[in-house]
């Protein structure tokens, strides 16, 4: 179609899906209202499995096959990205042309900011079940907290720091684990993804029994995912090009 | 106000999807569409919400378990779909990185490798 | 006697696991395993998966197997956990996604490319994603699963980096499917502020009975929007010619023959469960059924106009939709039975042809029926497997296409669409005369030389799946193909396959009985179905109509010229249908804009009769 044919077809169309989401959203119960059985259920539930973070509580112990999928998601699409960004047979890799200039400052304040990010990370990984947070943020800011060394050092540098093999083998055993501790569940207790574990104190960092667990298990996934995704596009970038730009 | 949040949520859908429309780089369309998941996000936690209500985080020895809390469900799909989706929109912008290297070029009305 | 936690219901959660489990272990040591290790691993993962929904399909005849995850039992019929459902319909879905993908790994042995054992991998996740989203009962659990089939699908599709159609298909297919998936997920937050939780059993309990008002409306749009773009209904089908055409064959076979029904399925399972009781069931039987006759004429149409084998194929798979949604669109249990068997079969045939279309990119490097002209003349089994292809999509007797045909086209007439078997007979004929075509000209040299400025897409481009053409076709390559056009006679042959689908239909239009079991754990029991034999008159001979009408369409496109009447009408057609083959135009831009033209058809079918 013409470009103008697209965007008045999209117009007349676009028009009628909105005034149809626009009447559906106005018969939702109005907005702050306090209808919400499942806040009310799930309140109960996580405090009686004593986790005081009742978001982790729902990821991590109510529906926990939930977070099982998404956490695959993530997986097959840091698969994805490194089987579509790999190498073509008319593409070559070089070793990356000196490290640019770099302001003293910038260098320092990354190599300041890298331990204490990657401990925030982990932190907030560890008292997922406690304080807001858990496998999936924490895994985030370590996997990019690494990087600093990149923006703050050199390419070789963050190579050396984080082998992808390695990361690799983290991905596959944080979501392996997760899966595992499923099946350990449902061998054990009959309980596939159930939280059978001790439960602890209210509050205590090893509280609310396999929450903690399986959020260690998606933050090392995470983590480990987030490496290896950026460094395909990192390597894309700076290792690898095309016939026609070595001629040039 | 009653219906502000999700008004908002329907046009933010709408905007992405029509960026993709008139998109001239697929790159933009790839970002685009992470702009309309962003919609479900703006939706999720516009339903889960209650005035006056706390966080459902009882962490700190100061906050009790009390009954009105936020929805902990919405807010749950949305974190972990956050997280999530970075990495399909990263999926995608790899093959966008792809479409351009063997079509020379990322826009949409150039590709004419797929008609009919 | 219906128990939660017992090992019958454990295996629900294990067909999801144990994929995810292999593909994890594959992706640690892949690198380091030789790759006949690695093949044998992933194959036999799958026979596992089979042999456990085998299983599970075995317990479900007696009742609907139900695990609450977690061990979250309701409470007053209310639940704060994640249900998976074991009925017949789901794990038998579940099952033929295990078989396929067991058999698109054994075609893919050894010679086909793998990157480490990442094609593995992804092939894994993509099964674990069909038997979650099979499986599930609960809404936001299907989005997960829909979109981790998406992940791995849109990275399967890309695979062939260096085709420059590869990519393209893929980021079209990745764009408008993920569209569809949010904007299925703003329909389930509707239903979520509604009901208050997002199990299917629960919805249905909190929706049924209740007069349906612009929420619930706006919702069934969004959602069934969502399913219908991954079933490929016209006007969201633009994504799947583009997809197949490009991706790896055994990749094709996974889509074609259990991912697109999927799609079918989960709107046909939400539909039940959650609107049935809600929407009024004329509204929404008139929406699918002109909606699929559309689909499945602009399938065909398209269907013929194609020179790529796979994208004929594509198209005709987009045409079957239409039958499928014909089928069950009547919203009678002998129509979802005959959606049953027709699934069954065309998974059976379409899978098979896709696996014949890979042995003719291998063999001769191009799927295109124009390039290929008489080449594979000395062939000897192949061609004639591609000839019996072709006559069991057009619906002969006694494949399972014909018989579930058969049957939807009974459903059809009882429910006053006289013309439905009309449109069925015209559309197998159509699909299956143009495979029978491209059979007859590439494998039996017959016809004229054809003219070659087709504006479709050529064939030629398309790159060989093996590091070298092959010279013969291998025995791992064989045995697929045979498998799955016996797994086709059989659900034609096998006695008492009508009758198992018409029980299998009847528990899966009972959302009341679902709900119930799944929400109190007793068994409800249904009354039995009365028995029906496989085959009337009728069927077989509508059948064999089909068949010869093929043969017809596809004597009259090789031999077009010679007979110049012929000749004028089938270049005015060709006309005719430039302006339908002008809108595939593979442009995402335009496929967004046909989705929300898609969209407010749907909702101006349900919506305004309501008003």
């Amino acid at each position: 179609m013409t470009r103008r044919a697209r965007i008045a077809l999209f117009v007349v169309a676009g028009g009628c899906t909105a005034a149809l989401l626009v009447l559906g959203v106005l018969d939702l119960p109005h907005f702050g209202s306090s209808f919400h059985p499942y806040r009310d259920a799930s309140l109960a539930a996580a405090v009686a499995h004593k986790t005081s973070n009742v978001i982790s509580s729902v990821n991590f112990d109510l529906r926990a096959l939930d977070t099982l999928g998404e956490e695959t998601i993530l997986l097959a699409s840091v698969i994805g990205v490194t089987v579509l960004l790999r190498p073509a047979e008319d593409e070559h890799e070089h070793q990356p042309v000196g490290e640019g200039r770099l302001l003293d400052s910038t260098r320092m304040v990354g190599y300041l900011f890298l331990p204490i990010t990657v401990m925030i990370g982990l932190l907030t990984v560890a008292h997922g079940a406690v304080t807001p947070g858990g496998g999936f943020q924490g895994g985030v800011v370590v996997g990019t907290g690494i990087h600093l060394l990149y923006v703050a050092g050199s390419y070789r540098a963050l190579e050396r720091a984080r082998p992808v093999g390695l990361a690799e083998l983290g991905e596959a055993v944080g979501a392996g684990a997760f899966a595992c501790m499923g099946i350990a569940g449902a061998l054990a207790a009959s309980s596939f993804l159930g939280n059978v574990l001790p439960l602890g104190a209210f509050g205590d960092l090893f509280s609310s029994g396999s929450v903690l667990f399986l959020s260690v298990a998606v933050g090392v996934e995470v983590a480990s995912a987030v490496v290896v995704l950026l460094a395909q596009f990192l390597h894309q970038a700076v290792e690898v090009t095309g016939e026609e730009k070595e001629a040039a | 106000m009653r219906v502000y949040a999700y008004l908002v949520a329907v046009f933010v859908l709408l905007v992405g999807a029509f960026g993709i429309v008139r998109s001239r780089n697929l790159v933009h369309a790839v970002v685009c569409l992470s702009i309309a998941q962003s919609a479900t996000y703006v939706m999720l936690l516009a339903i889960g919400y209650q005035s006056k209500a706390t966080p459902p985080v009882f962490g700190s020895p100061a906050t009790k378990p009390n009954t009105s809390t936020v929805e902990p469900l919405v807010q749950a799909m949305t974190l972990t779909d956050i997280v999530v989706s970075a990495t399909v929109t990263a999926l995608l912008l790899a093959v966008a990185v792809q479409v351009h290297k063997r079509h020379g070029t990322v826009d949409p009305n150039e590709l004419a490798a797929l008609r009919g | 006697m219906l128990s939660y936690d017992d090992s019958a219901s454990l295996l629900l959660a294990a067909s999801i696991a144990v994929p995810i489990i292999a593909a994890c272990m594959l992706l640690a040591l892949g690198r380091k395993l030789p790759r006949t290790v690695v093949d044998g691993v992933a194959a036999a993962t799958a026979a596992g998966v089979v042999a456990m929904l085998g299983f599970l399909l075995a317990n479900a005849a007696n009742g609907r197997v139900v695990n609450w995850v977690g061990n979250w039992h309701p409470k007053h019929g209310y639940s704060v956990g994640i249900v998976l459902v074991g009925d017949e319909v789901g794990t038998g879905i579940a099952l033929l996604a295990g078989c396929l993908v067991f058999l698109a790994l054994v075609y893919s042995w050894r010679y086909f490319e793998s990157v480490e054992a990442h094609y593995h991998c992804l092939m894994l996740l993509f099964l674990a994603g069909m038997v979650g989203f099979a499986l599930t009962g609960d809404l936001f659990d299907m989005f997960v699963f829909f979109e981790l089939m998406g992940a791995a699908a849109y990275a399967l599709t890309g695979f062939k980096v260096e085709d420059p159609t590869a990519v393209q298909g893929a980021l079209n297919f990745g764009i408008i499917n993920s569209l569809g998936a949010y904007v299925g997920l703003m329909g389930i937050g509707l239903l979520f502020a509604r009901v208050g939780n997002l199990t299917l059993p629960q919805l249905h309990d909190a929706l049924a009975h209740h007069h349906a008002d612009a929420l619930v409306v706006a919702a069934f749009v969004a959602v069934i929007t969502a399913f219908l773009v991954k079933g490929a209904m016209v006007p969201f089908h633009f994504w799947l010619a583009d997809a197949h055409a490009v991706a790896p064959t055994p990749v094709c076979v996974l889509f074609s023959g259990v991912m697109v029904p999927l799609g079918v399925y989960a709107a046909f399972r939400v539909y039940w469960l959650v609107f049935a009781d809600a929407i009024p069931v004329a509204d929404v039987r008139r929406t699918f059924v002109v909606l699929g006759a559309l689909t499945a004429v602009v399938g065909a149409v398209m269907c013929l106009a194609q020179r790529h084998f796979k994208r004929l194929l594509a198209y005709s798979t987009i045409a079957h939709v239409g039958l499928f949604l014909l089928a069950a669109g009547c919203l009678t249990e002998s129509g979802t039975a005959g959606a049953l068997l027709y699934v069954a079969g065309h998974a059976g045939v379409k899978s098979a042809l896709f696996l014949l279309a890979g042995v003719m990119l291998n063999r001769y490097g191009s799927v295109d029926e124009v390039d290929l002209f008489g080449r594979g003349r000395d062939t000897r089994l192949t061609k004639w497997l591609f000839a019996v292809g072709g006559l069991a999509l057009a619906g002969l007797p006694p494949f399972g296409t014909a018989i579930g045909k058969a049957v939807g086209e009974e459903a059809g007439l009882s429910s006053g669409y006289e013309w439905m078997p009309v449109v069925f007979v015209a559309v197998s004929a159509l699909t299956g005369g143009a495979v029978l075509r491209a059979t007859g000209r590439v494998y039996f040299g017959l016809g004229d030389q054809p003219r070659g400025e087709n504006h479709s897409t050529s064939g030629s481009a398309e790159e060989a799946e093996v590091p070298m053409l092959l010279s013969r076709v291998r025995i791992t390559m064989l045995v697929p193909i045979l498998t799955l056009l016996v797994g086709a006679l059989a659900v034609g042959l096998l006695p008492g396959a009508h009758h198992a689908a018409e029980e299998a239909a009847g528990h899966f239009i009972d959302a009341s009985a679902y709900a119930r079991e799944a929400l109190t754990g007793r068994a409800v029991h249904a009354a039995p179905t009365p028995d029906v034999g496989n085959w009337t008159a009728s069927g077989i001979l509508l059948g064999l109509l089909s068949a010869a009408l093929a043969v017809a369409v596809a004597a009259a496109a090789l031999y077009a010229r010679r007979l110049r009447l012929l000749d004028r009408a089938t270049s005015g057609l060709d006309r005719a249908t430039d302006r339908l083959r002008a809108l595939h135009s593979g442009h995402v831009g335009d496929y967004v804009a046909w989705m929300m033209a898609g969209m407010t058809v749907l909702g101006a079918f349900v919506g305004l009769p309501l008003r």
